[in-house]
């Protein structure tokens, strides 16, 4: 029972690391950007959540009203203002950039906020559980889940039935001529890093009221997010769901032998995968 | 003689070091057909890029409707109402047949065309239209790409080698529907390799030769010596 | 032209002022334990290391294209090979020394193996990945204090030299010796044969294919030796420390963030860029460190404006000015002197 509590707990968990892989993926399935400061992003998110709960007093959740507009306007400036400039066939400008703005970003946090690890108050949704057949569930881990699953399929959706998904796609196959059919290019680039920072927004509050952080940690979230990513198969969507699930209960069985090898685990889980299907368990088909 | 509709002024284009065009001059007026014709090489590609907005030139360099157009990107100047059938039909291989013709209508200009008269031009489509675009057969790929350009409502439409790979009777069949599409007002540039298709639907035709207009003069006077001349650059 | 009064070198004036000003520089360098204090030996001894793993980075992701944010793994791993080497293997630390890039080669080698399955960007997040792994390991690891790391045993630091000053000048002179070391292996390595290939392969991988230069073969080759070199270094960088921890050797931001800002600084892609990009940033060090956090968003801020408004960095700007090349890789083709052609 104790294992089949581990696996559903990583289970649940992988929710989270799906929030975290859905807006890279995105991302690099538009315009083939990696963007290596989207771990710091999803810590400023956090801050910004606890920002917002401090001064108006508001429940996290109800923060994320403020927060995901501010980090959807923040990714459409940051895309047209620098990231848009870095892109083209050589793939050092954007690593490199994006390399430094998560210094800047951390470093700013740090300035800002200091080093100490914060937590957001979510009440008792952090406490509040179910039982179900001798497990029990928090619920705020189903809860996070539940936005995950809610997030991707509406990424889908947007994807494949929508005029911006439309316009997602075409100019991710060709820019060029997209650019012929009235796309600005720039424009959907920066539409698409809105969206994608909005997921972050999402996934960085929820990040917040699950555990405590502080600004050192980006880097290993852009970690967990990116061997989601891979683990699903570049290019899918509900890929990223099932890689961020293998990665959280890698994690948690990992956890269960030795607390110590929690993080471990799921790095090996990856790099098993890597070696066995370089592709990913569920590449995309076209 | 109509008003001009586009009007090329002293273009030249480059890749880097290499000169594609030199000092290009030409006119196309409201309404009418022409016909760009030239070997591999010639420039007829870089000409149609450089209207369409692909290659960035001197504003002044490209007018069109009095406007100086040469400096704005691509999708700037499709909103204008010029809209280009590229060479290797170029559909978006994400899209469904639908899809590729629905996004070729999203600079929103009014017109004539829709989704229902491009499946009225071409009914294969319609039967086609959940497809993926990749599935096709060269022929209605090309189908595609003209009505992805035509859904936009251009006033200006440029063909750039539509019969390029393609079967005779294919070629045939687009060329049986050119009339229909450019006969309601629309002024057309169509590059053609094959002088002859290129001659029947113009009414006048310019020869590029290594990056420079050689011959400039109506369709139907031409003679078949000055082409030759022209495409070869035979003295 | 006439073939008899024309000759092809690669050598300039320049690069023999160059060499004979690195000559002499490198002659007073190597006095500084008689002229330089204690804290100024071991600025310039960081100086010299920084460089030297600067260097590296740039041989891989400026000529091989392999942009790797996670060469801390073998910085770590290195100084915890010394620490291994002479603790428990009992071995001189010289010899330990020697060893590290053996050990940091054969540990590169399957890792190169999984990685290079990444491509571009996604290849920099796995070489992190595997960083993280090293570093998690090498946490679990009791006998070298586990999370909280250990010291070097006086025992082994005595065993470099008797006396206090005798160590620091050895060690000082290691450094200098592995920076010199280095850029040597890379000057040669890019003119040698291999070295022409990458540089092909930088310029167009498509065409170095079709050419028969075996892409692949020639970046595992490049992530080998670097990694290997990287490791060497690694382990003087935590001989002048005396101390590890897992979180002091694998870094990113110690030996991954500021080796990235020195090259970008000093420009990517040639082997004059991360000696000056060094120099430059040990100045700013030296200037604004008092600031702390904001030196660092001072700091990526320069990277970022570098990358975006002069991708050649600082010495791009000095070639393309004056036309200078210290290191002449090219193939140059002079005319006789005291003619006119016709």
């Amino acid at each position: 029972m104790e294992w089949v509590n581990a696996i559903v707990q990583g289970t649940l968990l992988g929710g989270l690391y799906a929030l975290f892989a859905a807006g890279l993926s995105l991302i690099f399935g538009v315009m083939r950007l990696v963007n290596i400061a989207h771990g710091d992003l999803i810590v400023l998110a956090a801050y910004l959540g606890l920002t917002t709960t401090i001064m108006l007093g508001m429940h996290p959740l109800a923060a994320l009203l403020i927060v995901v507009p501010l980090m959807a306007a923040a990714g459409y400036g940051l895309q047209r203002g620098v990231l848009n400039q870095t892109l083209g066939d050589d793939i050092l400008p954007p690593l490199l950039v994006t390399f430094g703005l998560s210094v800047i970003i951390q470093n700013a946090l740090l300035e800002a906020y200091s080093a100490d690890p914060q937590k957001m108050d979510a009440g008792v949704l952090e406490t509040a559980s179910i039982s179900l057949g001798g497990l029990t569930l928090g619920v705020l881990p189903l809860l996070t889940f539940a936005v995950a699953v809610a997030i991707i399929a509406g990424l889908q959706w947007t994807f494949y039935h929508t005029a911006l998904g439309r316009a997602f796609r075409a100019v991710s196959d060709n820019q060029d001529i997209a650019q012929l059919m009235g796309l600005n290019r720039r424009h959907v680039f920066g539409l698409a890093m809105a969206l994608s920072l909005a997921v972050t927004a999402v996934a960085g509050v929820l990040l917040g009221v699950r555990t405590s952080f502080d600004p050192s940690i980006g880097g290993g979230r852009l970690i967990f997010g990116f061997e989601a990513v891979i683990i699903g198969g570049l290019g899918n969507i509900w890929g990223t769901l099932a890689g961020g699930v293998i990665l959280g209960v890698a994690q948690t069985v990992g956890a269960k032998i030795d607390p110590g090898w929690q993080i471990l685990a799921g790095h090996i889980a990856f790099l098993v995968i890597l070696a066995v299907r370089p592709n990913g368990l569920f590449p995309r088909m076209t | 003689m109509h008003e001009p509709i586009l009007q090329i002024v002293g273009l030249s284009a480059h890749y880097g070091d290499f000169q594609a065009l030199y000092d290009i001059d030409m006119t196309v007026a409201e309404g009418e057909v022409l016909a760009i014709i030239g070997a591999n090489g010639a420039g007829k590609t870089t000409l149609m890029w450089s209207i369409a907005g692909l290659m960035r030139n001197g504003a002044d360099q490209v007018r069109y409707r009095g406007e100086a157009i040469g400096g704005l990107r691509a999708d700037q100047v499709a909103e204008r109402g010029i809209a280009l059938v590229p060479e290797g039909r170029q559909l978006f291989p994400s899209l469904s047949v639908e899809e590729n013709l629905i996004i070729g209508g999203q600079v929103g200009r009014d017109g004539p065309w829709s989704l229902r008269r491009v499946f009225e031009l071409f009914p294969i489509l319609q039967e086609r239209r959940k497809q993926a675009s990749t599935s096709l057969s060269g022929g209605q790929q090309q189908m595609v790409a003209i009505g992805r350009a035509l859904m936009a409502n251009p006033d200006l439409i440029l063909f750039d080698e539509i019969s390029l790979g393609l079967a005779p009777v294919i070629i045939r069949d687009i060329y049986q529907a050119l009339p229909g599409i450019v006969g309601g007002g629309m002024s057309a540039i169509i590059v053609e390799q094959d002088i002859t298709k290129a001659l029947s639907v113009s009414s006048r035709i310019y020869c590029l030769q290594e990056g420079r207009v050689s011959l400039e003069g109506a369709s139907d006077t031409v003679s078949r010596e000055e082409i030759s001349r022209a495409y070869f650059g035979i003295e | 032209m006439n073939a008899t009064q024309s000759h092809v070198t690669r050598t300039t004036s320049t690069a023999r002022a160059a060499m004979l000003f690195g000559a002499i520089a490198t002659a007073i360098l190597i006095a500084a334990p008689w002229w330089a204090g204690r804290a100024d030996m071991r600025l310039m001894s960081e100086l010299f290391l920084y460089m030297a793993l600067a260097s590296l980075w740039n041989l891989m992701a400026g000529y091989a294209g392999l942009v790797s944010v996670g060469q801390q793994a073998y910085v770590g791993f290195g100084g915890y090979m010394l620490f291994a080497l002479t603790i428990f293997g009992g071995l001189h630390p010289m010899a330990a020394i020697a060893l590290t890039p053996v050990l940091g080669a054969l540990v590169s080698v399957p890792v190169a193996i999984l990685i290079f399955r990444l491509r571009g960007a996604y290849f920099a997040i796995g070489t992190w990945v595997i960083a993280e792994v090293f570093r998690l390991v090498f946490a679990q690891v009791l006998a070298l204090g586990g999370g909280s790391g250990s010291s070097l045993p006086v025992g082994i630091v005595r065993s470099l030299a008797d006396s206090r000053s005798g160590r620091e000048a050895l060690s000082y002179w290691l450094a200098l010796g592995a920076a010199l070391l280095v850029i040597a292996v890379i000057y040669l390595f890019l003119r040698s044969r291999k070295g022409l290939a990458l540089t092909a392969i930088r310029d167009n991988e498509l065409a170095a294919g079709s050419l028969g230069i075996d892409i692949w073969r020639t970046k595992f080759v490049v992530y080998v030796v670097v990694s290997a070199l990287t490791a060497m270094i690694g382990a003087l960088i935590f001989l002048q420390k005396l101390r590890i921890s897992p979180d002091a050797a694998f870094s990113v931001n110690d030996w991954t963030a500021f080796v990235i800002f020195i090259v970008v600084i000093g420009g990517i892609g040639t082997i004059e860029g991360p000696i000056i990009g060094t120099l430059v940033f040990f100045l700013l060090r030296e200037t604004l460190a008092d600031l702390g956090t904001i030196y660092l968003m001072v700091l990526g801020l320069v990277a970022i404006i570098v990358m975006l408004k002069a991708p050649k960095g600082l010495w791009g700007l000095v070639r393309e000015r004056f036309g200078l090349e210290l290191f002449p890789l090219g193939y140059r083709v002079e005319p006789a002197t005291g003619k006119k052609e016709d």
